[in-house]
């Protein structure tokens, strides 16, 4: 699927043409095709992902100084692996829901796509929810972000992680009005393409953050 | 290489204000950055006097020692990411597309929002003077030290919520130069043919976006200390300040990479261009950059050896600091290599090159010195430190810019550099810096620590530190004279032709200034000095019979530019209102932040509305 980045050379340029003329609203290129084949959006995607993976590797990496030095009944005692759990299954289950928007408007069929694309979203926003759940628990609970250093870094990592994950459920939103307004088609969908990039980007660091919290 | 004159695709303004604030041309915006970092670099230079000013003599009471800890902590701010690093961004903007034989950057309006937020950031970080007193922990702002309670002014939030937006413009401008570099080549302009600039700047940009996330989470946590109530380096809290140091530096040291590699590629330039040879081993010089860039990711720590980290850790990061000396080695034996035998013209691009591969060697060697541990341990927080990265900074980063000032100042004005004036900037500078940091690195090893307000009399330190004063302002005459040179030579007739120096890389294939369009046609790629072989190879007819490759759209009645668009602008000073309502927002008007919001999303639908071109 090319949702995670299927180069594919000279194919692209026809795609590229069309997408100098319907859609204007974006970066376009200046050359007629790249020196490496890639549209430049695509590219720099790729990129800005590798600076954001620097971005939460070092935030997990303050969380895991902290979590140890707390002891675990004023911290890890009190997190809801159920919900957690719960929550990782509906994240994974929208990467799915993306990719097959991002098929369905590969083979033309635009309102399968904007119906993925709404379950993406809502599981998105289900997501939040459950991580507005499990936060008011904790807080219940004692445990906010400046009770201790285990609240801060929890606070902190999955609260960056869910702003993340909030940005691209407007940036899906913001897919789904293009799509009603007719600025994606079979042949112009490289905008479906990006918002997946980061989508599954967001989807993949939440695994490992469930495994650093709650599984290990 | 005469240029077709072309129809402009639209009518808009090309002169007066509104045209250089919604400009997306990379090379107006190189020019924005390059004008707006001199003067930056002149306000650090003046920070640089103060101090000396008050160190010049013992007991001195010249400024306050609280006023004294402003300046130094401006001093290092503003030189390593008001001057030096927009001083790269800019001659990359110019050049980066130019040498590649680009039209433009792979995203103009990105790039001009990456100099918006680079403006708008130092104007941030400057405010603070009048809005409660400036930063005063150090450019490193060590925790504890800038914590609420010991500094207590909303210095360091200006200085945190600055390095934020100056860090989102280095990323910003980062993804862009690579995206451009890796697609925007002409057609034979391979990897492995690009300008040792292009791969300079290529390889400080990946540096740049892997760094910079670091000391934003630094920042993010120390915000949160500072406002929410939070415990990241409180020590009282059980909080670790050496998290602080560790994500610093994570930061910090490939910093200096980013700081020194593109002037290491354009001493390369300019020694190959005015000793009239190919620059010897391409290849070995190129890998070096990357050799640099990769082992500059294991080496943080090294800042860290008098905190008490374990020896095993001691001894790893000593170890790979030695290593970092390899691939420098390589680029100064290399630099060694290309002007020997060389057809050398000693002009004052050429002297400046020279005195880099010279001074920055000491530089070098200070590094190493300062790797080994027991060393490190002995002179820690002395002088000696000072001097030394003021050996690679000013000596290596500041010359290496002196250097590609002189080397392409014709190519974007049209016109030379006085070399007379020149060359008297190039010994003043070379005395002046001598005689300040070859100096601090002595009174270092005779036990000055840095930092210090003042000093008692009679510790041996007093003429040394009177002679550093007198260099300082030695070099001050220096940019004095420099930046005279360049108002008198602007006044002068745009004369110099495309090829002034006998060029090998592509800028100098076209006129000079460019035109708005770079390039109506491409000579062919076959090597990194597509121009030499042009000129001089073995299959060259250009002389009488040009060989070029037409670029796209570059036959046709019209070339396709980039709408120009002030979106970038608006979007980057909604960022700063956000910055500054962050900053007051707790305490005094809430009303800040959200006005900040607003601005800042009418800029983002008022970007995505309109069409790039």
């Amino acid at each position: 699927m090319s949702a995670i980045g299927k180069v594919e050379p000279g194919g692209q340029n026809i795609s590229d043409a069309i997408e100098h003329i319907v859609n204007g609203a974006q970066e376009q290129a200046l050359h007629a095709e790249t020196s490496t084949g890639l549209d430049h959006r695509k590219l720099v995607m790729w990129i800005f992902i590798a600076s954001e993976s620097i971005f939460f590797a070092a935030l997990m990496a303050t969380f895991l100084i902290y979590k140890s030095k707390v002891p675990p009944e004023e911290g890890l005692h009190h997190l809801n692996l159920a919900v957690a759990s719960a929550n990782t299954f509906i994240l994974l289950f929208s990467s799915l829901t993306m990719v097959l928007s991002l098929q369905s408007i590969e083979n033309g069929k635009k309102g399968r796509m904007i119906f993925f694309l709404i379950a993406t979203a809502l599981l998105g926003l289900v997501f939040l929810g459950g991580q507005v759940f499990e936060y008011n628990e904790l807080i219940t609970n004692g445990i906010s972000f400046d009770t201790n250093l285990f609240g801060s870094s929890f606070f902190t990592l999955t609260g960056f992680h869910g702003s993340h994950v909030f940005v691209g459920v407007i940036w899906i939103t913001m897919l789904i009005i293009r799509a009603l307004r007719g600025g994606i088609t079979e042949h112009n969908h490289l905008a479906v393409e990006l918002g997946g990039l980061y989508w599954h980007f967001v989807d993949l660091v939440w695994v490992v953050l469930f495994t650093i919290i709650y599984l290990i | 290489m005469a240029t077709n004159v072309l129809a402009m695709p639209r009518t808009y303004a090309r002169t007066g204000l509104w045209s250089w604030i919604t400009t997306v041309d990379h090379k107006r915006i190189g020019i924005l950055y390059l004008v707006t970092a001199v003067a930056f670099f002149i306000i650090g230079g003046i920070e640089a006097l103060i101090i000396r000013s008050q160190l010049a003599v013992p007991a001195n009471t010249l400024v306050s020692p609280s006023f004294y800890n402003e300046i130094f902590t401006m001093h290092g701010t503003t030189m390593v990411f008001l001057a030096i690093m927009p001083l790269n961004s800019g001659f990359g903007n110019y050049f980066v597309p130019l040498m590649i034989g680009a039209r433009d950057m792979a995203f103009p309006r990105l790039n001009a929002l990456g100099y918006w937020l680079f403006l708008f950031g130092g104007i941030l970080l400057y405010s603070s003077f009048f809005l409660g007193g400036a930063p005063s922990a150090g450019w490193f702002g060590y925790a504890p030290l800038t914590e609420r309670a010991y500094s207590p002014t909303y210095g360091i939030d200006f200085w945190i919520l600055s390095l934020q937006l100056l860090g989102i413009s280095s990323i910003t401008g980062g993804l862009n130069f690579i995206v451009t570099t890796l697609n925007l080549r002409a057609p034979g302009m391979t990897i492995n043919r690009l300008p040792l600039f292009v791969w300079g700047t290529l390889v400080t940009s990946l540096l740049a976006i892997f760094a910079i996330p670091s000391i934003s989470v630094a920042l993010f946590l120390l915000l949160f200390d500072r406002h929410f109530g939070t415990s990241f380096y409180l020590p009282s809290a059980e909080g670790d300040p050496l998290l602080w140091q560790h994500l610093f530096w994570f930061f910090g040291h490939p910093e200096v990479y980013i700081m020194i590699m593109p002037p290491f590629g354009i001493i390369s330039e300019v020694l190959a261009t005015h000793s009239r040879k190919p620059i010897f081993g391409y290849a070995a010089m190129a890998f070096a950059f990357a050799g640099i860039a990769f082992v500059s990711f294991t080496v943080w720590a090294h800042h860290m050896f008098a905190t008490g980290i374990s020896p095993v850790a001691d001894a790893i990061f000593s170890g790979m600091s030695f290593v970092v000396a390899v691939p420098t080695g390589i680029k100064i034996f290399n630099w060694l290599g290309t002007i020997w035998k060389g057809s050398i013209r000693l002009t004052t691009a050429f002297l400046f090159a020279a005195g880099f591969i010279g001074q920055f060697t000491i530089g070098g060697l200070g590094g190493v010195m300062l790797a080994t541990v027991p060393v490190d341990w002995q002179i820690t927080d002395t002088y000696f430190v000072v001097g030394h990265f003021h050996y690679t900074l000013f000596a290596g980063a500041a010359l290496g810019l002196f250097a590609g000032a002189y080397h392409w100042f014709p190519k974007i004005t049209g016109r030379f550099l006085n070399e007379r004036l020149g060359k008297i900037h190039f010994w003043l500078t070379m005395v002046g810096m001598t005689m300040v940091f070859l100096t601090m690195h002595y009174v270092g090893v005779l036990g000055m620590p840095r930092r210090i307000y003042t000093y008692a009399p009679g510790q041996g330190w007093d003429l040394w530190n009177l002679i550093e004063t007198i260099g300082a302002f030695t070099i001050a005459l220096g940019v004095l004279i420099f930046v005279l040179n360049i108002l008198t030579s602007l006044r002068q007739k745009a004369t110099v032709g495309d090829d002034p120096w006998d060029g090998q890389t592509l800028e100098w294939a076209t006129s000079s200034p460019p035109p708005v369009y770079n390039f109506a046609s491409m000579i062919p790629v076959n090597s990194p000095r597509p121009l030499w072989d042009a000129k001089y190879g073995p299959h060259s007819e250009f002389a009488d019979n040009p060989k070029k490759i037409e670029l796209s759209g570059g036959g046709k009645a019209q070339i396709h530019l980039p709408n120009p668009s002030y979106w970038p602008m608006v979007v980057a000073f909604g960022m700063s209102v956000i910055s500054i309502g962050i900053i007051f927002g707790a305490d005094t008007n809430w009303l800040i932040l959200p006005v900040g919001i607003i601005i800042f999303f009418a800029g983002i639908i008022g970007w995505l509305a309109q069409p790039a071109s």
